[in-house]
């Protein structure tokens, strides 16, 4: 069996939780099972999640599972894992994901890869998956010595699927007396725009802006797509921009279907946060700009003059 | 309190990435490496803050060949009290966890500090298992940190914002933009850091549990598409039709 974890917020699905388990539909037909969900706290009607491909739903709510903490939650997901013998876990990439994929290894003693973006393949009875290693400059694929595996899954790795109809839920209510760390609080960003690890429309600018009081054109542009907006790392090192915009090698790393750069030159370390995007479109008055040679549509002109020009060709095409 | 960070040794930035050996190896041949910039820049120098607050030891640990040692004096030279090398390949970040949580157990600290990944596997998986494995708590992409009569209170980043939460100590916690500054080791410290302890132990059995058998180079971009800058209109008509993102 393939347990996903799919992940919730304020009970809501997040849109990494459906693509998960529509990862582990595909798993588990490549591996010859079947895929079920685990779903941990306040959620909303968790047996949608059998629309993705998940058989079954164990949602796990009680004392240990009201706030994020990594222990409990692993512990929870392991328990179900043992109980069901869960051949392949699946988590998201993401905060949550990542704190506990660690932990669920050491506990299952199962192998782990982290930030897969591709599907496993079953090769002489091991598990084997790839994933993007050197932020991206390399394919690396992992073989897993275990019988059992735990996989992080990279956003936007695919589309989520819905083809099936509800699961059947199975409710778990646990106490967990283990539980040492309490969230005490949430600060979410306001804005209707997806968090830039999620984000599938982009629009990023950097030191070719000259000051944080000309972001209104990259802002209007980002509106009219309902794309999120990123910098590179100098703009978030002055403080023109919040530092969670920083994208590159030491900021985040996105995938997003479209990234749109403007007044940024392409360094090395810029691109290997955004060398994955599937469309790349650079705006830079320096035909010298290294980013042309990784961009997949370049216009070289000034960004205050082309910027507003095609937020106006969106709209106008948008209707 | 007893600090212990756990420092690893990545390719420089602008490395070239090749591999040899059929494939199956990063070729580091004319590689330059240096210390991985999330333990650097956030964990070591936020524990060296943390000590020169409320006193204290800074301890770095590092599994790896003798090779590392530059990148181990590095940490001394920037402020650390003393090192400890784990003489063994870091073949798996199960494998470097393993032998950290081992060594953390036998000298007891109050707090373990990471980066929040390595900038090569970006794996971000050994600091949830050194807590693991020593049943602690662990809070990832820690912005902020502040310990007050044994509870830490620590603000991490979430996607789309950020959590604040309460824990005990001991604890790990993986370090992310926002936790320190970064700090340039001055000639002092350069010149104390060969002087200070550097301690170099063997590994314990451990098995991989999962290994890199193959790399492989992502297929190139076919060539740039350069656009009329007065005709925008033409952009969107091929980000729709022919890219179909928008
Ligand atoms: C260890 C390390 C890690 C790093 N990590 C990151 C990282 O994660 N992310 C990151 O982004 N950087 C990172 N960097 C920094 C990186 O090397 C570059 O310095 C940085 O990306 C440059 O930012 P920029 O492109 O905004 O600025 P610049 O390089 O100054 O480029 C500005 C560009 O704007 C163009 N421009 C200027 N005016 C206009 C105009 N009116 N119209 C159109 N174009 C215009 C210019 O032609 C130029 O190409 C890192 C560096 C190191 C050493």
């Amino acid at each position: 069996m393939v347990l996903v974890f799919a992940e919730s917020q304020n009970g809501q699905f997040k849109k990494t939780a459906f693509e998960a388990v529509t990862y582990g539909k595909k798993s588990a037909e490549i591996l010859g099972t079947t895929c079920e969900a685990i779903v941990i706290g306040k959620a909303e009607n968790p047996a949608q999640l059998g629309q993705y491909g998940a058989n079954k739903v164990h949602h796990l709510t009680g004392s240990g599972f009201n706030s994020f903490d990594s222990q409990s939650y692993s512990n929870g997901i392991a328990g179900v894992a043992e109980r069901m013998g869960a051949k392949l876990i699946v988590v998201s990439h993401t905060s949550t994901g990542k704190s506990v994929l660690g932990r669920l290894s050491v506990k299952l003693n199962a192998g782990s890869v982290s930030g897969v973006n591709h599907l496993p393949e079953s090769k002489e009875g091991s598990i084997c998956v790839k994933k993007n290693v050197f932020s991206g400059k390399a394919i690396a694929e992992y073989k897993i010595n275990t019988p059992n595996a735990v996989f992080s899954l990279m956003g936007n790795t695919l589309k989520p699927e819905q083809s099936g109809t509800d699961a059947e839920l199975i409710e778990v209510q646990l106490e967990d007396t283990t539980v040492k760390t309490e969230v005490v609080s949430v600060d979410l960003q306001q804005g209707s725009a997806a968090p830039l690890p999620e984000a599938e429309l982009v629009v990023s600018a950097g030191r070719g802006m000259k000051g944080p009081e000309n972001w209104g054109i990259i802002e209007d542009l980002a509106n009219v797509l309902g794309a999120t907006t990123a910098c590179s790392r100098p703009v978030a090192d002055t403080g023109w921009r919040p530092h969670h915009e920083h994208v590159g090698q030491t900021g985040v790393a996105i995938r997003p279907n479209l990234y749109i750069a403007a007044g940024i030159s392409g360094a090395i370390q810029h691109l290997a946060g955004v060398n994955n995007s599937k469309t790349i479109v650079v705006i830079n008055k320096d035909p010298e700009a290294p980013f042309f040679k990784a961009a997949d549509y370049g216009v070289c002109a000034d960004l205050f003059d082309v910027v507003p020009r095609l937020t106006e060709a969106i709209k106008k095409a948008k209707g | 309190m007893k600090y212990l960070v756990c420092i690893s040794k990545t390719p420089e930035t602008t490395a070239k990435i090749a591999f040899k050996d059929g494939n199956s190896t990063f070729d580091t041949d004319g590689v330059q490496f240096i210390l991985n910039p999330y333990d650097e820049w956030y964990a070591l120098v936020k524990a060296i803050e943390l000590k020169e607050a409320n006193g204290g030891t800074v301890t770095v640990i590092n599994v790896g060949g003798a090779g590392n040692d530059t990148i181990i004096r590095k940490a001394l030279a920037i402020g650390a009290d003393e090192a400890v090398r784990v003489n063994a390949d870091a073949k798996s970040g199960f494998f470097v966890a393993k032998q950290i949580a081992e060594y953390a157990k036998a000298n007891q600290f109050d707090l373990i500090l990471l980066g929040k990944e390595t900038i090569d596997y970006n794996g971000s998986e050994v600091g949830a298992m050194v807590a693991e494995f020593m049943e602690l708590p662990y809070l990832s992409y820690g912005t902020d940190l502040q310990i007050n009569e044994g509870v830490a209170t620590i603000k991490r980043d979430i996607e789309g914002g950020s959590e604040t939460s309460k824990t005990s100590l001991p604890l790990v916690v993986s370090a992310a933009k926002g936790m320190a500054e970064q700090r340039i080791p001055n000639m002092r410290g350069i010149m104390m850091a060969k002087r200070k302890p550097l301690n170099v132990i063997e590994p314990v059995a451990c098995e991989d549990l999962s290994i890199v058998v193959s790399y492989s180079l992502p297929a190139g971009k076919s060539s740039v598409k350069m656009i009329d800058p007065e005709n925008m209109d033409e952009l969107v008509r091929l980000l729709q039709e022919e890219a179909k993102v928008i």
